[in-house]
């Protein structure tokens, strides 16, 4: 073997040299290469807010190893909601996404976007398009959703698939008129889906209502954070000092309770003992008469 | 080198006839035509005609024939596992489906019947005929596994499939199915690559797909076997228009060193071009088992000869 290796002449042995040469020249270059698809992958992933990835989808730096960019669950919605990331859009290139405000997640019953999924990128163990987490609605604009400016709309409450769930509407005073009531549409995760249909029916020119990723619309609490109420009721008694009734000094006949009442005034103790009169004038008269 | 007085495939078209003589490339651009057009042209027939199945969903990346049959790509596939995928079962036997075929058929007729990239580069080859440019090469041809290498480490290191993000195959052919966007800009890049830059820079160079699927191949069944080698008036027509061309003089030229004639090197792509670019009909297709034959009577011939004498 040797001998047929020299018997090639010199022509071997430069090329031997080169071939080392040419070996580190082309790992490196690759390598320059790899280190400039990394940083650009890197950039790349960074999912805008508005995208929303199909129900079902692994979390965000999962779901880019796991999904191949076939498009198989564009082409399984039936509401043809969903797209695939191009080439110059911000959303990574080949991924699928869909845009609540122009076109939300209808919510198939069957879920026909997730099965055909061949790489688990849409999980398949979601098989209740309610368990589905796509993201999660923000009522941001308080000062432009008419709810808050004392009209009535509610139609985020009334075309939200989980309705009565998923938003609901509280009452609060409306301080403006003085005599009407506020119906403020309020979004509850433990049931919102992140459809986007609420989005889409908001009858704004620029919704105050919008689907977010969930790590952009919710917050987290410390690990170490403690509810004491909850604490409490767990235990079955107070955790820190026991608790003491509070002692208020009243006159004699009057007291208070703290948890709705106010003051009370005890009737059995006579008419002539009450401090106030029921008529303000008794009260604003008390004296005069003396005179 | 003589100075060629007619043009590339000109004595084949004299000898064979146009059709002849263009039989094989005809066909490749039939088979990545229908493929597309496939893919393109059944969503149309879902929503318009509004027919119950699907001839075709998905991209090469992963489909379904027909609502049944999964096909699934081995290359991107393994990405995602490295990534730490585990695949669901129909992609699964969808790869094993692929792997299969390509085992028989030769991995790189991926390259020249399947991907649409390849029409790309023949353009920029057949151009690069046209107008005589031949800038020298810098990029060794083993830069391609190199890059496959880093299309394999980089989902294990930064857990998602990174080359999928620029890879011109892929986009092309998603592209043309689902839109475009920018990656037309790509695939000209992938164009002029090849016009001005390195001859077959883009597939016979640097593309990681096309090294996967060669190594995937690199045991199969179906190759370009030069049968008819004495026939040869060393025209080299054949060279110009292999993609590879550096695999074609060992076994055209193999008789004298005992070189069997079927074309062994897995980064064949048997595209058929030799057989059609030859007006003598050097070469066709046969099975890699062509080689017992005739390596036999040859190497007990002048190869053995030589083997001894070394």
């Amino acid at each position: 073997m040797k001998k047929s290796d020299s018997g090639n002449g010199q022509e071997r042995g430069l090329s031997r040299r080169q071939f080392l040469g040419n070996t580190l020249k082309t790992v490196c270059g690759v390598g320059l290469v790899g280190m400039g698809l990394g940083f650009y992958a890197r950039q790349a992933d960074s999912l805008p807010p508005m995208a929303i990835r199909p129900p079902g989808a692994i979390p965000e730096e999962d779901f880019l190893g796991a999904c191949i960019r076939c498009g198989l669950c564009v082409r399984d919605c039936p509401y043809d909601i969903l797209k695939l990331g191009q080439l110059g859009d911000d959303v990574p290139t080949g991924t699928p996404y869909f845009t609540a405000r122009t076109g939300p997640c209808e919510m198939c019953e069957d879920i026909p976007c997730v099965p055909v999924c061949p790489t688990n990128a849409l999980d398949h163990n979601l098989t209740d398009i309610r368990e589905a987490r796509m993201g999660l609605a923000v009522v941001v604009d308080q000062e432009t959703c008419i709810a808050f400016l004392g009209l009535r709309c509610e139609v985020c409450f009334n075309v939200c698939p989980v309705r009565g769930d998923a938003i609901t509407l509280e009452l609060q005073h409306n301080d403006r008129s003085g005599k009407h009531a506020l119906f403020i549409p309020v979004v509850h995760s433990e049931a919102c889906t992140g459809c986007g249909l609420c989005e889409k029916a908001c009858i704004l020119e620029e919704a105050a209502i919008k689907i977010f990723p969930n790590h952009l619309a919710k917050g987290e609490l410390g690990g170490h954070y403690r509810l004491g109420w909850k604490e409490k009721e767990k235990a079955g008694k107070s955790l820190v000092t026991p608790d003491l009734e509070h002692r208020y000094n009243l006159p004699e006949g009057v007291r208070y309770e703290l948890q709705g009442e106010g003051l009370i005034i005890e009737q059995g103790q006579g008419a002539g003992e009450v401090p106030f009169s029921t008529n303000p004038l008794d009260t604003l008269n008390r004296g005069l008469e003396d005179k | 080198m003589m100075a060629k007085q007619t043009a590339v495939g000109a004595e084949a078209v004299a000898a064979k006839g146009w059709f002849k003589a263009h039989k094989w490339l005809i066909l490749r651009r039939v088979s990545q035509l229908s493929l597309l057009a496939l893919f393109v042209v059944s969503p149309y027939l879902v929503d318009r005609l509004e027919r119950e199945t699907w001839l075709v969903k998905g991209n090469l990346a992963s489909s379904v024939t027909l609502d049944v049959l999964p096909l699934t790509d081995p290359h991107v596939l393994l990405q995602a596992v490295l990534a730490g995928v585990e695949p669901h079962r129909d992609a699964i036997i969808g790869v094993i489906l692929v792997i299969a075929f390509y085992l028989l058929v030769g991995g790189r007729v991926y390259c020249s019947w399947v991907c649409p990239v390849n029409m790309v580069t023949d353009a920029a080859a057949w151009l690069r005929r046209k107008l005589g440019i031949s800038t020298p090469s810098q990029l060794p041809r083993v830069t391609r596994y190199w890059m496959l290498g880093l299309t394999l480490v980089l989902p294990l290191v930064t857990g998602s499939i990174v080359w999928e993000l620029v890879n011109p195959v892929s986009m092309l052919f998603r592209g043309i199915v689902f839109g475009l966007g920018m990656a037309w800009v790509l695939v000209l890049g992938v164009f002029l690559f090849d016009l001005l830059v390195s001859r077959d820079g883009w597939c016979g160079r640097l593309c990681p797909v096309g090294a996967f699927y060669s190594l995937l191949g690199s045991r199969s069944q179906l190759r370009v076997v030069a049968a008819n080698r004495e026939a040869c008036d060393d025209c080299m027509d054949c060279y110009a228009v292999c993609p590879e061309s550096r695999i074609i003089k060992p076994v055209l030229k193999g008789a004298e060193t005992g070189v069997g004639p079927v074309i062994l090197s897995s980064n064949c792509t048997n595209c058929g071009r030799c057989i059609d670019v030859c007006a003598v009909d050097v070469f066709q297709f046969g099975s890699r088992n062509a080689i017992d034959q005739v390596k036999t009577t040859s190497v007990t011939g002048a190869g053995a000869r030589q083997r001894t004498g070394a």
